[in-house]
């Protein structure tokens, strides 16, 4: 079924109360060629829709959806208009996802690069494990954001539970609001003007209009980088 | 004449307990370090077949063909993996390993039609381009975990333990992270690296559902899908990764190897691959999934003997690590540089080590050049001996499985059966669940 999309652009839509979600990964996988604007209707909570995209398609999703969207995400430019569940943009290489409302846990785990927007608030576990990606929460983060965070930035306009950042690698996080507590090897750092100038990029990216000298940076303290008897409750 | 006094052994307090105790007291730490278990545990040469007489007939050792190809991942799968061999070499990271190591492993695999594994740090072009069939393993640190290399696997294997720690992360200490480690695993250089020992994108046997249909809808379900786990409530694992979707299950025994890891983890945790074996079959067996889910059991399997007692009590095919590095010259007191042979004794004293005892993987200093990252320790192996080493074995391996085949008078190694066996100790005939030598009784089955 084709529309139009707001721009004009021819869009291919798919109905999913229709349309299974292998058919359409299936589509998105071997039938798109980077020019196409897809638009998904009735996610419904379904899983796994969009996941393992590598073109630079445009992506709607209309609804609710739920574990596992965008997963692996290479060049798609995927957003939700919706919440998600579980690890929305998991493993995402490049491209970008957008929330625009809130995320499940684990958002964005283990990705190594690109860009995921969460316009609401992310559950516990944003940003586990990232290992390049940025990720800009509009709202607040649940507990153990960022856990194991080896690269990229995680920026949260709101406020951060406890264990925010615990064992940290080199991964950075900005928190505008409240820091509920750090996990084990995290600290508050002074800002750098690089800092200012990544969360001032990062902010007009996602699209969030807050002075980025209202942020405060998180980053590892590295005293875990080398395992010794003095950390012995840490390991 | 002075009275004497009998110097009595503290069986409580040993030697190695005593080593232990004066180890903790000095350091502050728990030990680090490689392989697998080493103490004394009910294994695979606990077994006997009962091979061909009046009521079996064999078949002839050298001139009737006994098959050994081995298809895995028939459930889900549009392409399965077809092997030549029940025997697969089992997942072990470049890190751990050096890249010569793996592309070795590949060489020799390819040549005898089997399968290799990638591990913690993601897949080296070396083992891609030697290894004929790779199986991708996923991961919780998911160091260098793509789509493009998981669109290359010819499998995946998602891991949810190892033998040798189960319930563990990973370790791989600062030595080993070299320029090239650093940058697979987004870390820092020479940091002491610990992998989560949790995935970070599920928990629990649900989401396990869910994960798996990503990675189907990722490759577009093409290829298998194993789960891997460590053996401790194996019944219970079993049955939640076939529930979840698996084609494939992987268990780890307590014997399974480790490249480092706490060795309060290896000595103590988990259950012998015997009884992880047979548990893992009466899981199978009671969700009626026996051939339909196919079964690789791993964890200190060593000869062709072991291999064929596996497929006997119900496993498709057996994975194997520690074994292949010794093949690659693990432990061994030389290597072999420019056809010469060179005395690495010297070089395990410097580990205050010694060949036949060592377990130094995690120093990065093994002196065959096998576990090690150092550049003039990684030039010890030279790849293609190496793989001739490994395809050796492998071929060995598989000529002693065949022999023991055709002795019970079967024709395809698949056809090995539980009634082929007894066991000579109690511990065996309990954990495997046949018959003690000699007589009817299974404890715990049957009367005496």
């Amino acid at each position: 079924m084709e529309s139009l999309t707001s721009t004009g652009v021819a869009a291919q839509r798919f109905d999913l109360a229709a349309t299974t979600v292998r058919e359409l990964n299936q589509f998105l996988h071997h039938e798109v060629d980077g020019s196409e604007c897809i638009e998904i209707l009735n996610p419904a909570g379904q899983h796994s829709i969009a996941v393992g995209l590598d073109a630079p398609v445009v992506v709607d999703i209309y609804g609710h959806a739920g574990y596992f969207i965008a997963g692996m995400n290479k060049q798609a430019e995927v957003t939700v208009h919706g919440n998600v569940g579980w690890s929305v943009a998991e493993n995402i290489m490049s491209g970008a996802v957008r929330i625009k409302g809130n995320a499940s846990e684990c958002a964005g785990a283990s990705g190594h690069g690109g860009l995921l927007v969460i316009e609401g608030d992310a559950s516990s576990r944003c940003g586990i494990s990232m290992k390049g990606c940025d990720i800009v929460v509009g709202g607040s983060v649940g507990h153990m954001s960022a856990f194991m965070a080896q690269a990229g930035h995680l920026v949260v306009c709101g406020d951060a539970d406890p264990g925010l950042g615990d064992s940290l690698y080199e991964a950075v996080i900005y928190v505008r609001g409240e820091i509920r507590g750090l996990g084990a090897d995290a600290r508050i750092e002074p800002m750098q003007e690089a800092d200012y100038a990544k969360v001032a990029e990062l902010l007009i990216k996602a699209g969030f209009d807050h002075d980025p000298k209202t942020f405060k940076r998180v980053a590892s303290a590295r005293s875990l980088y080398h395992w010794n008897a003095d950390h012995f409750q840490e390991y | 004449m002075s009275k004497s006094v009998y110097r009595e052994q503290n069986h409580s307090y040993d030697d190695s307990v005593l080593h232990y105790i004066g180890q903790a007291a000095e350091h502050g730490l728990y030990e680090i370090r490689g392989l697998g278990a080493k103490r004394r545990l009910p294994n695979f040469d606990d077994l006997s077949f009962l091979t061909a007489s009046a009521s079996r007939y064999p078949l002839e050792g050298y001139r009737e063909k006994c098959e050994t190809r081995t298809v895995l991942g028939t459930r889900n799968a549009k392409k399965p993996l077809e092997l030549d061999i029940p025997i697969t070499i089992a997942g072990m990271s470049f890190g751990s390993l050096t890249a010569t190591a793996k592309d070795a492993l590949g060489r020799a695999a390819s040549e005898l039609g089997t399968s290799t594994t990638t591990g913690d740090g993601g897949m080296t072009q070396e083992e891609r381009r030697s290894s004929k069939t790779l199986v991708y393993q996923c991961l919780p640190s998911r160091y260098g975990f793509n789509p493009d290399d998981l669109r290359k696997a010819d499998a995946i294997e998602l891991v949810l333990g190892q033998g040798a720690k189960p319930g563990g992360g990973g370790m791989l200490l600062g030595q080993k992270i070299s320029p090239r480690v650093a940058k697979m695993r987004t870390l820092p250089e020479g940091i002491d690296q610990r992998s989560a020992s949790r995935h970070p994108d599920w928990t629990g046997s649900d989401d396990l559902t869910i994960k798996l249909v990503e990675l189907r809808e990722i490759t577009d379900w093409q290829v298998p899908i194993y789960v891997k786990v460590g053996a401790t409530r194996v019944k219970h694992d079993v049955k939640l990764a076939v529930a979840a979707g698996a084609d494939v299950i992987v268990v780890d025994g307590m014997q399974g190897g480790t490249a480092a890891t706490q060795q309060v983890f290896i000595e103590h945790t988990g259950i012998p691959t015997l009884a992880a074996l047979r548990q893992a079959v009466e899981a199978l067996e009671e969700i009626d999934m026996m051939g339909r889910v196919q079964l690789i059991i791993s964890g200190g399997i060593r000869s062709g003997a072991d291999v064929a007692k596996a497929l006997a009590m119900g496993a498709d095919a057996v994975s194997i690590g520690q074994a292949m590095l010794m093949a690659l010259g693990c432990n061994s007191d030389y290597y072999v540089q420019d056809g010469r042979r060179c005395d690495a004794g010297a070089d395990y004293a410097a580990l205050g080590t010694a060949p036949g005892v060592c377990h130094h993987c995690h120093t990065g200093k093994c002196p065959v050049g096998v576990a090690t990252q150092t550049p003039d320790l990684e030039q010890r192996l030279d790849p293609e001996w190496g793989a001739r080493r490994v395809r050796n074995y492998l071929q060995t391996l598989t000529m002693e499985l065949t022999t023991l085949a055709r002795a019970c008078g079967k024709s395809n190694v698949h056809n090995l059966e539980r009634e082929d066996l007894v066991a000579l100790t109690l511990e065996a005939a309990a954990m495997a669940k046949v018959p003690l030598a000699g007589t009817e009784w299974i404890p715990g089955v049957s009367g005496i």
